[in-house]
């Protein structure tokens, strides 16, 4: 099953502020591994060719906070999103 | 400002529980949740288990929304498409006063909640508690998200999560860090009960786990896990971060490898896919372990890194946890000594219960893991070849299978290495 088609299952009521950041897109060009396109569980994270940055998707964010621990140079700057917006579970 | 005796940030398992028992002890008592409800914002395997959470709720399974007894726990070791598995079931555990049940975090944490409710607790959803609150140096309440949403109390219990924003802030949580957290993802496949209860051996109603190690996380250190709900399966995988990172490992790839384990797919076979969930997990255990307290606060649960990854209990260190913060702070407000040194109590307390005495056994067990990688990976090869020639009837003498068998095992793993490594894991159990 892909991914795309499971996050379509998960209910969301989505913000319109942006809870996630990228401190710094120079930090971005200069780290070879990017591993916030990997360790996502939900794929937010996707480098951008085009514009020469990691793209983010917080709309489909699971608030798990891996990025913000996988990320080695602390340069994601990922809170919870306001007080009733964001994923909100049917089973959990 | 609204002021109350105790503020508790989170609604799970630890804080709810500590919500509970604040307020039976005539404190006036406030869980803040960013969620709509508790429970909404809640994941787990998950496996509750019956002493920790009978000792918030008696009789909690009259009432409380269970998915299953569990009966059986069975553990497998895959590698490849080769499995090897160890079961312990015993009926006793289908019946009360019961040993664990499988849950889902929305219903039971709802409950929990109306629980709380029931016992005088006032619960504020949609809310997200920002930083504590503070008096020059004194912890005086909590600062939310809201427009002011300062709220006064006099000891803020903190259940925030694996993810311990508030802590970290107070100077009490250091960073996690990648080889202190795992990431874990999860799938509710709905499957007819018949079905289930079928394919696990299970009279109707009752359940059964299973954990499997090595290839069901490509050897990394972690586990996957299935689980029997009433109308369906969690099916997950939870690996430390660090290590996912460096095998490059996506998390919800490493799920559908698993499932598509011959094993397990005969599990799944049929099942819908209801939901896809994540998580992050605290494994960084006793030496990870924030400061437990501070002057008007007390750290429970997950944020206080509660979990014992090798036994996977979780809910059962939160919950009592939280039952012993509720208790202390209200001790402490009643006796007037809100001081670090009136807080102290709860650390005394949780170190003489299994919650620390459990952590502290394990103290050195995932860094002894992480250091030899061999675990998840050479000695599963080994069992299963060894089971292999075992049972094959190929007209091979057993004298010459039990030659091949001891053969293979040092050619995998010297006479050496394996006394090391025996010797390595009961120094790290000491």
């Amino acid at each position: 099953m892909k991914l795309d088609d499971k996050l379509y299952l998960v209910r969301f009521n989505t913000d319109i502020q942006n809870h996630i950041k990228i401190k710094d897109s120079e930090v971005c060009l200069k780290c070879q591994d990017k591993p916030c396109t990997r360790i996502c569980p939900a794929h937010v994270y996707d480098w951008d060719e085009e514009e020469n940055r990691i793209s983010v998707g917080y709309e489909g964010c699971l608030e798990c906070g891996t990025c913000r621990i996988g990320c080695p140079s602390g340069n994601i700057a990922w809170q919870y999103p306001r007080g009733g917006f964001g994923v909100s579970w049917k089973n959990g | 400002m609204e002021n109350f005796d105790v503020i508790v940030v989170g609604g799970g398992p630890a804080g709810l529980s500590a919500a509970i028992s604040a307020a039976r002890a005539g404190m006036k008592t406030v869980v803040i949740e960013r969620g709509d409800y508790p429970g909404t914002k809640n994941v787990m395997g998950g496996v509750l288990y019956s002493r920790a959470t009978e000792a918030v709720i008696p009789e909690f399974w009259k009432e409380a929304p269970l998915e299953r007894p569990v009966i059986e726990q069975r553990y497998g070791l895959l590698t490849g498409n080769e499995i090897i598995t160890a079961a312990y079931r015993d009926p006793l555990w289908a019946e009360p006063p019961y040993n664990a049940h499988t849950v889902l975090r929305v219903k039971f944490d709802g409950w929990l909640a109306k629980k709380a409710e029931q016992a005088g607790v006032m619960i504020i959803p949609e809310t997200v508690v920002e930083d504590l609150l503070y008096k020059g140096d004194l912890v005086v309440g909590v600062r939310t998200g809201r427009a002011e949403g300062d709220l006064g109390a006099k000891v803020v219990i903190l259940a925030e999560g694996a993810n311990n924003f508030v802590a970290h802030k107070a100077g009490l949580a250091q960073d996690l860090q990648p080889d202190t957290v795992a990431v874990a993802v999860k799938e509710i496949i709905a499957l007819p009960q018949e079905k289930i209860e079928d394919r696990f051996c299970l009279e109707p109603g009752q359940g059964a786990t299973i954990e499997l190690f090595g290839d069901s996380t490509d050897s990394m250190l972690g586990t996957a896990f299935i689980y029997t709900n009433q109308d369906s399966l969690s099916i997950g995988v939870g690996v430390i971060l660090k290590q996912m990172i460096d095998k490059k490992w996506t998390p919800n790839d490493l799920l559908e490898n698993l499932k598509a384990k011959p094993y397990v797919k005969r599990l799944l076979q049929g099942g819908e896919t209801k939901e896809y969930l994540a998580h992050l997990l605290p494994e960084g255990g006793y030496k990870a372990m924030p400061k437990l307290y501070r002057q008007g606060v007390l750290v429970a649960g997950d944020t206080a890194m509660l979990v014992n990854g090798l036994n996977r209990e979780g809910s059962n260190l939160a919950m009592t946890s939280g039952l012993i913060a509720g208790q202390v702070a209200a001790e402490a407000i009643k006796s007037g000594d809100i001081s670090a040194h009136g807080m102290s109590v709860y650390e005394t307390r949780l170190r003489d219960s299994f919650v620390v005495k459990d952590l502290y056994k394990y103290r050195n067990i995932n860094h002894f893991f992480e250091k030899n990688p061999h675990f998840f990976k050479v000695y599963p090869e080994i069992v299963s070849n060894a089971a292999r020639t075992f049972f094959s009837a190929n007209e091979t003498p057993k004298s010459e299978g039990f030659k091949q068998i001891g053969k293979m095992m040092f050619e995998r793993r010297s006479k050496g290495a394996m006394f090391s490594d025996i010797f390595g894991a009961w120094r790290a159990l000491k």
